[in-house]
């Protein structure tokens, strides 16, 4: 793991604020090299080419967004990218490690100690405090009970939660519980940080702020993939790929 | 290993919560379980009542007594042969008390005679109608373990001399003394006087045929003074070892040829029954209760895994999202697996312990209302309740927790 990220994690300061700034960075080692890959879904009778033979290459500490309209094949890049899914053809190789060919459970693994996920509408569990939220990925992680608090309690005071460790997600605003979501894709030191419409269910303002956060995150040296069909979101990032028809239509760095 | 720990701890966490927050369903669904707990347990009491029942009745025979009958112990197609045998007298006890003391070595102890009959016993106003009389020798000590309430046998010269005393069976002896003392009491046996010498004490029916109890035991002597035993003897023989008895059994018989003359070849005359042959002939028909209580009642344990195999369904499906969520970070297949075992087996097992406090709760009534009906609660019987709860939540919980666990997590990420 990046230093930088260790030091969110054993910090014991409450905000990330104060670092973020745009500036260009020189690229890190290799972490996502997606080669030829296509994807093939059965809809009834019909064959869906999701994916057409992509080519992507990720590397740390790049802030990426994924845009397209619906049907561009959006959302299959983004579950191929999570390891939620292998691809029909092609190679994936995440870290060095190929993951096309990976079962279940190996893509189980990778997702807990790669890959933290953001989605459009939280996913945090209805019944459980933050802190139990947070805490999740540590248990499949196969860490003590006591290890796992500090460790989730830490990241909540990472992002400015460490007054809502008890409360349960019905009892968070919106923004608050993205925030809850960012920390649980934190804690266990990803390698990327995968969010899915990150702002789709906030308002403008709050959403704004999840991009500030996100943008926080990116300057400590975390790699960040933004999956989003809105032009405001995807300027934060650093560089843009736009998919259309199960091909990339354009892969633009901007400064 | 510490990663399986904590995920089982987590899981038995997720499931208090689930059943917490679905109160109502969870506990509609245990009371089917609670049911057939109910159902099962109170079965096995019974069949092990049944079961603790007979024993204590086989006791009552005596595990190292023979006897020694004209007729074997039950059903018999040829009645006629047996019927032709001649009967068993009183004497033949003296004649194989004597072979068995010229036999050295020998595996059996003692022959005692007894005639019975069913005789009305009086005592000033109380009377009780068809006591079972039984005449025989001091020796019957020797081969009844029974315990006295009060008194004595009588002694071998009071035998020898042909006393009219006797000893009372207990219900015969309530009923005749009620709130009395019975003992150097004059009762009237049959018409004529006995002087009561001891009671014994309660002691039970046998397989609820025929009631220790309500026997009267009287000096064999004075018993041939005054009633008839034209039906004939039988004789108990005690052997010294019970565990030698098949052997024991060999040797009466080639003894109890000799004290009735038989020839080489001649089939024997008489029947040599132990408690076995009752063992033997009832077996079946325990075994039959047993098998046809337990399937019956396992029924309603059926159903109540039915539902709870429903409810499982019910919750994997409504958390589909649930599940996709902690796919995609990170949760393998078999902790997916786990934590809706678990939930299943959590709801079994608060039904199992619930129906097991019902049934206790039923038992201790049951023993209250009606003290005689044969059951029995044992520590082993919760055990294997637990057991069975525990069981029931694998079983019926594994089909939908494995389809969870099978889920795809783009899909079940999607589910709404």
């Amino acid at each position: 793991m990046s230093s930088s990220l260790n030091s969110v994690n054993t910090s014991s300061a409450g905000s990330l604020s104060g670092t973020a700034q745009r500036s260009y960075r020189e690229p890190g080692p290799i972490v996502i090299e997606i080669e030829e890959v296509t994807k093939l879904y059965k809809m009834g009778e019909e064959i869906v080419h999701a994916l057409r033979g992509v080519a992507l290459t990720v590397r740390r500490n790049e802030y990426l967004a994924i845009m397209g309209p619906s049907g561009s094949g959006k959302s299959t890049m983004m579950n191929m990218l999570g390891c939620l899914d292998t691809p029909t053809s092609g190679h994936y190789h995440f870290t060095g490690k190929d993951v096309s060919l990976m079962s279940d459970d190996e893509l189980a693994d990778i997702r807990n100690r790669e890959i933290g996920f953001v989605f459009q509408t939280f996913n945090l569990l209805p019944r459980s405090s933050s802190l139990q939220n947070v805490e999740l990925p540590l248990i499949y992680a196969g860490l003590s009970p006591t290890a796992r608090r500090e460790k989730a309690s830490q990241t909540l005071r990472a992002v400015g939660l460490g007054d809502r460790m008890s409360h349960k997600p019905n009892e968070l605003s919106g923004g608050q519980r993205q925030r809850v979501a960012i920390a649980r894709a934190l804690v266990n030191n990803p390698s990327i940080i995968l969010a899915d419409e990150p702002t789709g269910n906030l308002d403008s303002k709050t959403g704004e702020e999840i991009m500030q956060l996100l943008e926080e995150l990116y300057a400590l040296g975390n790699t960040i993939i933004v999956v989003t069909h809105e032009e405001d979101i995807a300027r934060h990032a650093r560089r843009i790929v736009r998919l259309r028809d199960g091909l990339i239509e354009s892969d633009l760095r901007q400064s | 290993m510490q990663r399986f720990y904590n995920e089982f701890i987590e899981s038995c966490r997720i499931a208090l919560a689930q059943i917490q927050a679905n109160k109502m369903r969870s506990v509609l669904t245990a009371l089917g379980v609670i049911i057939g707990i109910v159902a099962v347990t109170l079965m096995g009491t019974a069949i092990r009542g049944i079961d603790t029942g007979f024993q204590n009745s086989l006791a009552m025979l005596g595990e190292d007594v023979l006897y020694v009958q004209k007729w074997p112990w039950g059903p018999v197609e040829d009645w006629w042969n047996y019927n032709n045998r001649p009967n068993l007298v009183p004497a033949d006890a003296d004649k194989l008390n004597r072979i068995i003391a010229a036999t050295p070595g020998s595996l059996l102890e003692i022959a005692v005679p007894v005639v019975g009959r069913g005789s009305p016993v009086k005592f000033e106003d109380n009377k009780v109608n068809n006591v079972f009389t039984l005449g025989t020798t001091a020796d019957y000590a020797r081969i009844n373990s029974v315990e006295y309430q009060e008194g004595r046998l009588f002694n071998e010269s009071e035998a020898g001399v042909g006393r009219e005393v006797c000893v009372l069976g207990y219900d015969v002896a309530e009923a005749l003394f009620p709130g009395r003392p019975p003992l150097d009491q004059m009762v009237r046996i049959g018409g004529h006087p006995f002087l009561v010498v001891g009671v014994f004490a309660k002691q039970g029916e046998f397989l609820g045929l025929f009631s220790f109890d309500n026997q009267v035991v009287l000096p064999l002597s004075a018993f041939q003074k005054y009633f008839t035993t034209r039906r004939g003897a039988e004789l108990r023989v005690k052997a010294k070892d019970k565990n030698q008895l098949a052997a024991a059994k060999e040797e009466l018989t080639g003894a109890m040829r000799r004290v009735r003359g038989q020839l080489p070849g001649e089939r024997d005359n008489f029947n040599i029954n132990e408690q076995q042959a009752f063992k033997a002939q009832l077996e079946p028909v325990k075994s039959g209760i047993a098998i046809a209580g337990l399937f019956i009642t396992g029924l309603a344990l059926f159903v109540g895994a039915i539902g709870i195999m429903n409810i499982t369904f019910v919750s994997v499906k409504e958390r589909t999202k649930e599940i996709g969520t902690r796919k995609a970070l990170g949760a393998r297949r078999r902790s997916i697996l786990m934590q809706f075992l678990i939930e299943a087996v959590a709801i079994c097992l608060i039904g199992g312990i619930v129906g097991m406090v019902i049934s206790y709760g039923l038992f201790m009534i049951i023993q209250q209302v009606a003290p005689n009906f044969p059951v029995a609660f044992s520590p082993d019987l919760v055990a294997v309740s637990m057991l069975v709860s525990v069981i029931t939540g694998i079983v019926s919980g594994f089909l939908p927790a494995y389809g969870a666990s099978r889920l795809d997590p783009v899909v079940a990420l999607r589910y709404e």
